[in-house]
């Protein structure tokens, strides 16, 4: 029996919000990083579901274009974490505050 | 034709810019190689140009040479006018003008700006053609406003000397104002003919009547008459002129004495279709003329500055030329102008010489038996002198007694009076002048004895030109001859200029017998003969000196102070303005209101700025949170727009 695209869109839903919430509440880059890319799946989910729903692969080849471009993320910006933590030895954001008026 | 005519100003203008360009770096004979050789080529030049006109079937050549400003319906084309006024003041303009740059060689050779007083001469030379050969109102402004610049450059010539920085902005302002009136009397004309092209709006002009009373062509040239009294130095703008003898010498007898200050005259004449017709402003222009010869005149008196006598003597003198137009003698003003020109630049030219030989010494007192020193000088100041006291038979003589007998006769209003004061005049002018020849060339030297051994005559340029000048003098009148003692030349050439004038009633030139007309000559020669005895017996006989005038008391006092014209015109005028630009325009205007706007202005733009930074507050989560507050935003807007 197939999963009804409501509950897909639930799901994705909640991955995203947890996923926003987690990126505004914590501090830690890692963390904040991490719930970046709960968020992307979410997004990654609800086009899968449309894409079934509505019989087109379109939604599909996006999701792929996503993946390829979240991996890109995660590549540049652990590799600025790990320069960021080498220069300040810290993680907080809200330490990192030197860019302002 | 047109091609010569159009190199007459252009020679001094490409002399003005051979030697303002690279005057500093060239070697000084060939510095005044080029200015003398281009004002000397466009003298020829001008020769040659007289000699065609005068086989000309019809005396009139309008060359246009491009169109020069149009816009709407206004247009002003570079073109010129030669007619035989034109014709009259180029010469004058060229001829007197060249010798003038020869004298200068001699009497700045010393001088530091050599290349610089050569160059200014030159674009004067350039401005005062434009201005006789202009054939439109507005490129006569050109001219007009292209010698006041070089006259404000060449008294500030000594311009490390602040009474000549002075002399020379006080000039500028002074015709300023008469200029102001000048150009809403050429807006006036051009709104009422749509025209200012002098040949087209002569012919409109011819079509009108006189006007009896206060009318649009009256306004029209009452304004241009405020523009010649600043320029010919008439009451009440005449202040500056003598202040302009703060230039070197030549200028005075160039620009100040021979060809701009009679720019004025020369205008006047130029729009007689106007003036004919304004029977009104005629009055008034003879009216001023009158009282500044007078005025002017007992100035002249008791100056004991050689160049200054001679400045209100210019200043008399083209107040006698207003006299003419007043009458409406036109000719006979131009006749003047030129035989002033003549021996008025001979006798600044000499005063010139006597100058240098002083070492620059320009008070009488300490002058006096100077003709056994310098003999042509003294020779060729005593023709000046006769000249322009108007003895028989030298050029004053003749022009003199025309305007005097035009005055006479004439059938204006206030001719009478006219006369009258011109005569006054004539022999103020013979006292003042054979004062002046008196105290510098006779009696006893009251030149320190250590400097006599110093004085000598000027160099041989400077000498032949007063030469020339004074055979000019002596005998520049014979082309204007009066009734009874032949045919007037000069009159008859300047005719045609005079066609667009209106036709005159019986009483201008009703008959007057030669009775009459000899006995006004007799006058005039008698008053003349009386001030020249009068300045024997009081500088000669009784020996007096410029220091004994003193004991005259406060009629001395009043009249050595000028009668405290500038002192009035200090009080009333200059400093109120002062006083206001300063209290009100300045602080209150500029410093609190403009520059209130302007600072104001950027002092909101920091302020709101200051308060917008502070969203930049480098803290990630904040920015991500205005993200999804941006994206929730977007994404209701979107629902209850497409939902």
């Amino acid at each position: 029996m197939p999963v009804p695209s409501l509950h897909v869109l639930i799901l994705s839903a909640l991955l995203f919000a947890i996923g926003i919430i987690g990126a505004l509440m914590r501090r830690n880059l890692v963390v904040m990083f991490l719930c970046v890319e709960l968020m992307l799946n979410a997004a990654n989910l609800a086009l899968i579901g449309f894409s079934r729903r509505l019989g087109q692969l379109d939604g599909q080849v996006v999701v792929f274009f996503v993946i390829v471009l979240a991996a890109a993320e995660a590549a540049v910006g652990l590799a600025l974490v790990i320069a960021l933590y080498r220069s300040r030895r810290t993680l907080d954001a809200d330490q990192l505050n030197l860019m302002k008026y | 034709m047109n091609s010569l005519l159009l190199w007459i100003p252009l020679l001094p203008l490409l002399g003005f810019l051979l030697n303002g360009l690279f005057g500093r770096r060239l070697p000084k004979p060939l510095v005044h190689w080029i200015a003398c050789g281009a004002t000397g080529a466009s003298f020829l030049l001008a020769a040659i140009v007289f000699q065609r006109f005068l086989n000309l079937p019809e005396r009139l050549v309008q060359a246009d040479y491009f169109r020069w400003i149009e816009s709407g319906d206004f247009a002003a084309s570079f073109g010129f006018l030669l007619d035989p006024l034109s014709m009259v003041m180029t010469l004058v303009v060229t001829g007197v003008g060249f010798l003038i740059h020869v004298y200068s060689i001699g009497y700045m050779w010393a001088e530091a700006g050599y290349y610089r007083f050569f160059a200014y001469m030159n674009l004067f030379m350039f401005a005062m053609l434009m201005l006789v050969l202009a054939d439109n109102y507005l490129l006569l402004f050109l001219g007009w406003e292209g010698v006041g610049l070089c006259s404000y450059l060449l008294i500030g010539f000594y311009f490390h000397k602040p009474s000549a920085a002075a002399a020379g902005k006080k000039a500028f302002i002074v015709n300023r104002i008469g200029d102001f009136g000048f150009v809403v009397g050429l807006v006036l004309l051009f709104v009422t003919f749509r025209t200012l092209d002098f040949r087209t709006l002569f012919a409109q002009v011819a079509a009108l009547p006189v006007e009896a009373h206060y009318g649009v062509l009256t306004a029209i040239t009452l304004l241009f008459f405020v523009g010649a009294t600043g320029k010919s130095a008439q009451i009440p703008l005449y202040v500056w002129l003598p202040d302009a003898m703060e230039g070197p010498t030549p200028v005075s007898a160039l620009i100040h004495a021979a060809t701009m200050v009679t720019a004025g005259v020369y205008m006047v004449v130029r729009s007689n279709p106007l003036y004919g017709r304004a029977p009104e402003t005629l009055f008034w222009v003879g009216l001023i003329g009158a009282l500044t010869a007078v005025f002017a005149a007992t100035i002249g008196l008791f100056q004991r500055d050689i160049k200054r006598v001679l400045a209100y003597s210019t200043v008399s003198q083209l107040g006698y030329m207003f006299v003419a137009l007043g009458v409406g003698a036109y000719a006979t003003g131009i006749f003047h102008l030129m035989t002033h020109a003549f021996f008025k630049a001979l006798l600044f030219l000499g005063s010139g010489s006597v100058i240098l030989a002083l070492h620059h010494e320009q008070d009488m007192q300490a002058m006096g038996g100077l003709r056994k020193y310098l003999p042509v000088t003294a020779a060729t100041m005593w023709i000046g002198a006769l000249a322009i006291a108007g003895v028989p038979p030298l050029a004053g003589f003749f022009s003199k007694d025309e305007i005097l007998w035009h005055a006479f006769a004439g059938g204006a209003r206030g001719h009478l009076v006219f006369f009258g004061l011109a005569t006054l005049a004539a022999g103020l002018t013979a006292f003042y002048m054979f004062r002046l020849v008196f105290l510098t060339f006779h009696g006893r030297t009251r030149v320190p004895e250590e400097q006599r051994h110093h004085v000598h005559e000027s160099p041989r340029p400077m000498t032949a030109v007063l030469v020339v000048l004074a055979l000019l003098a002596a005998v520049g009148g014979f082309v204007g001859l009066p009734a009874w003692l032949g045919p007037n030349a000069f009159r008859d050439f300047l005719q045609p200029v005079f066609a667009q004038l209106p036709p005159v009633d019986g009483g201008a030139h009703a008959p007057h017998s030669l009775a009459q007309e000899l006995a006004v000559t007799g006058a005039a020669v008698l008053v003349g003969l009386l001030g020249i005895a009068a300045a024997w017996v009081v500088f000669i006989r009784r020996g007096a000196l410029p220091d004994d005038e003193k004991r005259l008391g406060a009629a001395h006092q009043l009249i050595f102070h000028k009668y405290y014209v500038d002192e009035l015109y200090d009080r009333v005028i200059v400093r109120p303005l002062a006083w206001i630009s300063e209290q009100w325009l300045w602080k209150i205007f500029d410093a609190g209101l403009v520059d209130g706007l302007v600072n104001g202005a950027g002092a909101m733009v920091r302020g709101l700025g200051d308060g917008a930074r502070r969203v930049q507050n480098g803290l990630t989560r904040t920015y991500l949170g205005w993200v999804a507050v941006g994206a929730i935003g977007v994404g209701l807007y979107v629902l209850f727009l497409f939902g």
